[in-house]
């Protein structure tokens, strides 16, 4: 097991949550503006604190790990980067081997895996460009690459998608669909056809309680849709349209 | 990579393939020596310039006046220079890092303007230790910020930018009444000191200034790569692992220590803080591991050459290395902005 949460709680936002999670596999959390996904992300991530409850991580307390050792085992992506300072598009991606750092220099080791991140983010050809200079899309890809360095066992990404047009959008999702095979990936999305098509579990958060959890088929059914985000949805297999 | 399968997903952009930029890291080594070497060569000359000829044979020989004005005059004052433009870069690099601002400078969190207020009061008071009452001053405004921003186990760079920038204000504003409140003389003496210089000081001052200079900047320097991380953010530095709250407390103490210290042996030198990082930043990137070492040498290298220039350009009259300061980084900063503009997306 790797997260597990027993009514788990934040001042603002979260209330009484309690699940698990698995080693591996791509879990979407869901749920109107204010329904604490942020929040949650933040506790799993290490830094939301001090929370209620308990949220454990392989079977220790989330707060109680030791920074560095936590960092390599989990990566956090933010919503976006704004950098104000020229950093290049492969500083970036190195900064996510700071958990591994022996000393003041970059070894060959993090050379690779940086290397090997920008491959599978296909980020390699921008490698030397200021991440100021970067589209939306190729940001979000560059600071993919960057959790993707540190070699994590789980992955936690806070709307990954908001700043892509729909064909990365689709990639993207595709891409963390492939990592989930081999490692714990969860997504806060506003999306729910990507939640449908791409996920293997999804939970719904409302007004910081879990309103739904499970298979995506199961859990985002009209009624609960109609219930949570007060939208009228039809669900044609994997993909569903909404009426106001 | 651990644990790691691209499965059957394809690459994001498969579609659209880009040639491939094989730029590396460049070799942190460089810059940093060409750096040094600069600063060697303006440290050597520096010396030598000023109003009155001199020989450097003839200084080290012991024949006057060349000795005394070589030993006593201009070489305590470049080395003055050297280690202050060192310091005030160096706090420069630290404070937009921190505070994510590229308009921060070692003046921004307030600790400077409590070290003049504390010259003031020393002026106003006719103490004769202005060094001593500014550092005081420096010192109390420094427990007043770190207080106000400390919050149980959290310290917010956004409550140290606010708290400095009152203190700031205050600080301004107990100036101008003490200012307004001073006999003729008090009041030149305070706007001498307001205006910023370098004098030539007693080696053994130099001797613990440097010893406090060079520790604090090793020590920030070694940090190099956590600034790194935290010049993105809070969440992205403490998400690899990097303890915010305490890198943010050794930010600020050890900026606030350096700015302190040199202000109370030059008053208020603006402009070198801010534009150092930057045209450096512009000339050799972000990565702290280059910028802090070489904002350290090219700072101080860049004072030095700003007081040269201040004590010899209308000698005998000198002219505050504060204007200088402002007169050639601006253009020369101007100039790399505008060329340089396109390129970083400005």
């Amino acid at each position: 097991m790797s997260f597990r949460a027993e009514t788990l709680g934040f001042a603002y936002g979260l209330h009484e949550a309690t699940f698990e999670f698995p080693q591996n596999g791509l879990i979407t959390i869901a749920g109107p503006n204010g329904a604490g996904k942020s929040t949650l992300l933040g506790i799993l991530a290490g830094l939301r604190s001090p929370y209620l409850g308990s949220c454990t991580y392989a079977g220790r307390e989330v707060r109680q790990w030791p920074k560095r050792e936590f960092a390599q085992r989990v990566a956090f992506l933010p919503q976006s980067v704004r950098l104000e300072f020229p950093f290049t598009a492969e500083e970036v991606v190195l900064m996510g081997r700071t958990p591994y750092a022996r000393g003041w220099f970059q070894t060959d080791e993090d050379r690779s895996a940086a290397e090997e991140a920008m491959t599978i983010t296909d980020t390699l050809a921008f490698r030397g460009r200021d991440f100021r200079s970067l589209s939306g899309g190729e940001r979000q890809r560059v600071i993919l690459a960057s959790a993707l360095t540190q070699r994590p066992e789980a992955l936690l990404l806070d709307e990954p998608a908001t700043h892509l047009d729909l064909r990365h959008q689709l990639s993207l999702y595709r891409l963390l669909g492939g990592l989930a095979k081999s490692l714990l990936v969860v997504a806060v999305t506003h999306d729910l056809n990507l939640a449908l098509q791409f996920s293997n579990r999804v939970m719904v958060l409302d007004d910081g309680r879990i309103a739904g959890d499970g298979a995506p088929g199961d859990v985002l059914n009209p009624e609960l849709i109609a219930r949570v985000f007060e939208v009228q949805a039809t669900v044609h297999g994997r993909w569903m349209t909404y009426e106001a | 990579m651990k644990r790691r399968e691209n499965g059957d997903s394809q690459p994001i952009s498969a579609s659209r393939p880009e040639k491939v930029d094989t730029r590396s890291s460049k070799s942190e080594a460089v810059p940093i020596f060409w750096s040094l070497a600069a600063l060697m060569a303006v440290v050597v000359a520096a010396p030598l310039a000023g109003s009155s000829h001199i020989e450097l044979g003839r200084a080290f020989a012991g024949v006057s006046p060349d000795h005394e004005i070589f030993f006593y005059a201009r070489l305590p004052r470049v080395i003055l220079a050297l280690l202050g433009g060192a310091a005030l870069s160096v706090t420069g690099v630290l404070f937009q890092c921190m505070l994510r601002d590229p308009l921060a400078e070692p003046y921004t969190l307030g600790v400077s303007s409590g070290a003049s207020v504390g010259a003031v009061i020393a002026i106003c008071l006719g103490f004769r230790a202005t060094g001593v009452a500014s550092l005081a001053g420096a010192a109390l405004v420094l427990l007043i910020v770190l207080g106000m921003a400390v919050e149980g186990r959290r310290l917010s760079s956004f409550t140290l930018l606010l708290t400095g920038v009152t203190m700031n204000s205050m600080a301004f504003a107990v100036i101008l009444f003490l200012h307004s409140l001073a006999s003729f003389s008090q009041s030149f003496a305070i706007s001498r000191w307001l205006m910023g210089g370098l004098e030539a000081v007693e080696y053994s001052t130099l001797a613990w200034l440097a010893v406090v200079v060079l520790g604090v900047s090793t020590v920030v320097t070694a940090y190099a790569p956590q600034w790194n991380l935290l010049a993105v953010g809070d969440d992205w530095a403490a998400s690899r692992g990097v303890s915010t709250v305490r890198l943010t407390a050794i930010g600020y103490v050890a900026g606030s220590v350096l700015t302190g210290l040199v202000t109370s042996l030059t008053g208020p030198i603006g402009f070198v803080g801010l534009i150092v990082p930057h045209a450096l930043r512009l000339k050799l990137g972000a990565d702290h591991r280059v910028l802090l070492p070489c904002a350290f040498l090219l700072g101080g290298a860049f004072l030095v050459v700003c007081d040269t220039l201040s004590r010899t350009v209308i000698a005998p009259t000198e002219i505050p290395v504060g204007v200088l300061t402002a007169l050639c980084g601006g253009p020369f900063f101007l100039w790399l902005l505008k060329s340089r503009r396109r390129s970083l997306w400005l």
